[in-house]
């Protein structure tokens, strides 16, 4: 077996440890996790900044995830934190469209739900924060996909699940499909995951243009679809909605 | 026929804000503006009333344009106000004669200590439903009275009036000079069962009828608003705003509840046609009177550090970069591993009321970390409001069973869920979070007719979210108990001479 190159373990490692629950760390904390000196620390982090890969902190000095893994990977915008900022507009999302909200993000290679608002007509339901959807078959899914294309080809090499009749489980559809979302803004699911049960999305932005999040509404098709089609005023609701979180998180005002 | 809306004015301690509703409840426009807080001592908090109505006219003009609509869109108006903070202004030409003394400001110490005497701070609960605290309105204008040259005299000929932030709004936009019954209840000045001014509480204070508002129910149309951006429009409503989140949480009935949590919470609780005097130390309050019905009242707590501690992790021990992380950092271990916080910062409130205690973080091992930290800071939260809420059903004889919550910690799905936990009750966040704005667009509408009664109201009310209690009885008790040997632990933490450092 050929041998390791330490550098590179050792940035990996770093890497790591930015990726976990601290997310943000000073030079010496990661000296101190990692049992190296100083000195070799802010080496590795010098070159890892200049690739991208991680970036300082302006205000803090301290290091964090840099915008080119998140091209790469999934968004490291704490659920939690997302889940605040678009309270507001995800409940006047609820009420115009009289629907269901969920926001959602890429975990690995599945949609993790990190706010639900209910249908606004107390009807009995369950919150369904923290559950994990498949991304290829749900709107908010593929609206992540849509911008994390390494995801989307990871999913399309272990095999896209089908759920039902309408799942799209051709890597090629899914590539056209993934690249009319990202001309067009959104993405609808009709009966892809569940039968009878269709969903929009639009994404959520932050201030470096980076997909963070999908915010959309899902039902049944008599209230979502008209001619099979969805329906014009509850999509143009779900892309104000989304725009509204996304200029919250301070994406270019449009 | 064209839709029309309603407006609320919502004048907080720290901004004013103008929201316009429609008849299905749902927020059409937001306009605020912030003012300025003056600080002339330690301890005393005032504002510029002239600049607060400046900026109330200003967002209403900015709510009112940023939709597009103007006055004849309105049916009426309606305002919350920050509680307690007490104004005296001259009658003839409109001027403040002094800034308006925040509820915060803490000037009248000496003098509410003086009021309770050997009676005790319950010296006037059973007539007004207050304990002699600093909060209150009565002890500020006899502050003023006592201290602004020549007032005294130009009070009792009625010179010049006084009134809370609810009055000075209503007589700016009407030249009427009322106030409302929550309002009125939080003066120590009326009196609780016959709500008017109670002649006793008046000689006791020192404060001359003659300057006095006059006591009005909460939803009816005072007067049409004069000149500028809501000329015409009826001013049809004012709540103080705990007491406009309640309403607009569509806590009508007795034995309904809401909690807003912010930086400290406010607990109230609908008691019905009939005021509960509190033995644990909780506040009586008007809840709301809609025009010539009977009154509701409310039993009230009060949990002074509840945000406050998450802003404190995040600001004064930084393991934390922002308030919602909390959550993330307390979901990466499975409970508190035995660990309580009790944030008694600056003494216990209701239901202990022990001045001398400081916070405690007991039940420290070396097995602790930050995760377990930050989940005792959101059990915190959740065991003060059951202290809270365990001392209200002992004083109403009747149980809470469903808590309805608003305010910005909502967002915090573990914490909600601790909440209900600890509870046993299910916790509800209404789809309509501006709960204190919605509570006196909806008294307003209901004193136009622009919605025929509460019925209509309570079918605007929608859940967005609902949170289940789940834990075993044995835990809860376990948890509680735990909780409770915590709370003994911070108390008398301060010593005589102390004193002059904290204070």
């Amino acid at each position: 077996m050929p041998g390791t190159i330490q550098s590179i373990e050792r940035a990996a490692a770093i890497l790591r440890l930015l990726s976990g629950r601290a997310r943000r760390m000073g030079v010496v904390d990661i000296a101190g996790e990692l049992g190296l000196s100083k000195g070799t620390v802010h080496g590795l982090l010098r070159t890892l900044q200049q690739e991208g890969f991680i970036e300082q902190d302006a205000e803090s000095g301290k290091y964090q995830l840099g915008a080119a893994l998140l091209h790469m990977g999934s968004s490291y915008l704490d659920g939690n934190e997302l889940r605040t900022r678009a309270l507001n507009w995800s409940d006047s999302l609820a009420t115009r469209s009289r629907e269901a909200v969920r926001i959602g993000t890429l975990l690995d290679d599945k949609v993790l739900i990190v706010h639900h608002v209910f249908r606004p007509d107390d009807s009995l339901q369950t919150l369904e924060v923290g559950s994990l959807l498949p991304a290829h078959a749900t709107a908010v899914g593929k609206v992540l996909l849509a911008d994390h294309l390494y995801v989307a080809a990871e999913l399309a090499r272990s095999g896209l699940e089908g759920f039902t009749d309408a799942t799209i489980t051709d890597p090629d559809r899914l590539e056209r499909e993934l690249t009319r979302i990202r001309n067009q803004g959104w993405a609808a699911d009709i009966g892809e995951l569940v039968p009878g049960q269709v969903s929009y999305a639009a994404p959520i932005v932050d201030r470096r243009g980076l997909t963070v999040g999908a915010m959309g509404i899902f039902g049944p098709p008599e209230r979502l679809l008209a001619a099979r089609q969805p329906r014009p005023d509850l999509l143009s609701y779900v892309r104000e909605g989304a725009r509204s979180v996304s200029r919250e998180l301070g994406a270019i005002p449009w | 026929m064209s839709e029309r809306y309603v407006a609320a004015i919502d004048q907080g301690t720290a901004s004013s804000r103008c929201l316009v509703f429609d008849r299905s409840a749902r927020l059409v426009s937001v306009a605020q503006k912030e003012h300025h807080h003056i600080f002339p001592r330690p301890g005393w908090v005032e504002h510029d009333a002239m600049e607060i109505w400046d900026n109330v006219e200003e967002v209403v003009e900015g709510a009112l344009s940023a939709a597009q609509l103007s006055d004849s869109d309105l049916v009426g108006v309606g305002i919350a106000n920050q509680r307690e903070s007490t104004l005296v202004w001259d009658r003839a030409t409109g001027e403040p004669v002094h800034n308006a003394i925040n509820w915060q400001d803490t000037r009248t110490d000496q003098l509410v200590r003086e009021l309770a005497g050997d009676a005790g701070v319950d010296r006037y609960r059973e007539r007004t439903g207050l304990p002699l605290t600093t909060y209150f309105s009565g002890p500020k204008v006899r502050w003023l009275l006592d201290h602004v040259p020549d007032l005294r005299r130009r009070a009792e000929a009625g010179e010049v009036l006084f009134g809370t932030i609810d009055s000075w709004l209503i007589w700016r936009l009407t030249g009427r000079h009322l106030t409302d019954v929550t309002n009125a209840s939080r003066t120590m000045l009326m009196n609780l069962h016959t709500l008017d001014w109670d002649e006793v509480l008046l000689e006791e204070l020192g404060v001359p009828r003659a300057m006095l508002p006059e006591i009005r129910p909460s939803a009816e149309v005072y007067g049409e608003a004069g000149s500028g951006p809501l000329e015409g429009v009826p001013v049809a409503a004012a709540l103080g705003d705990q007491q406009a989140a309640l309403f607009g949480q569509a806590c009508f009935a007795p034995g309904q509840a809401k909690c807003t949590y912010g930086t400290g919470s406010f607990l109230l609780f609908n008691t019905g046609a009939q005021p509960v005097t509190s033995r644990s130390g909780l506040i009586t309050t008007l809840a709301c009177r809609v025009g010539p019905e009977p009154p509701t009242y409310a039993l009230e707590g009060s949990i002074a550090v509840t945000g406050a501690l998450v802003q404190w992790l995040r600001d004064n021990i930084g393991v934390i970069d922002s308030a919602p992380e909390i959550e993330t950092l307390a979901r990466t271990v499975e409970d508190n591993g035995g660990c309580y916080f009790v944030p008694a910062f600056s003494g216990l409130f209701a239901p202990h009321w022990r001045g001398d205690a400081r916070g405690v973080i007991a039940g420290l091992t070396s097995y602790i970390t930050k995760g377990h930290l930050a989940r005792a800071v959101l059990e915190a939260t959740a065991w003060q409001t059951l202290e809270v809420v365990e001392a209200i059903n002992g004083d109403a004889g009747m149980d809470l069973r469903m808590l309805r919550v608003d305010g910005g910690m909502t967002a915090n799905n573990l914490l909600m869920q601790i909440l209900a936990d600890v509870l046993d009750v299910p916790v509800v966040r209404p789809i309509v979070a501006e709960t204190v704005s919605l509570g006196a667009a909806y008294a307003a509408g209901l004193a136009v007719g622009f919605w025929p009664d509460e019925d209509a109201l309570q079918a605007n009310w929608h859940k967005a979210a609902e949170w289940l209690p789940h834990m075993d009885p044995a835990k809860r008790a376990r948890g509680y108990r735990k909780w409770r040997k915590a709370v003994a632990r911070t108390v008398d933490w301060l010593d005589e001479d102390d004193e002059l450092e904290t204070v």
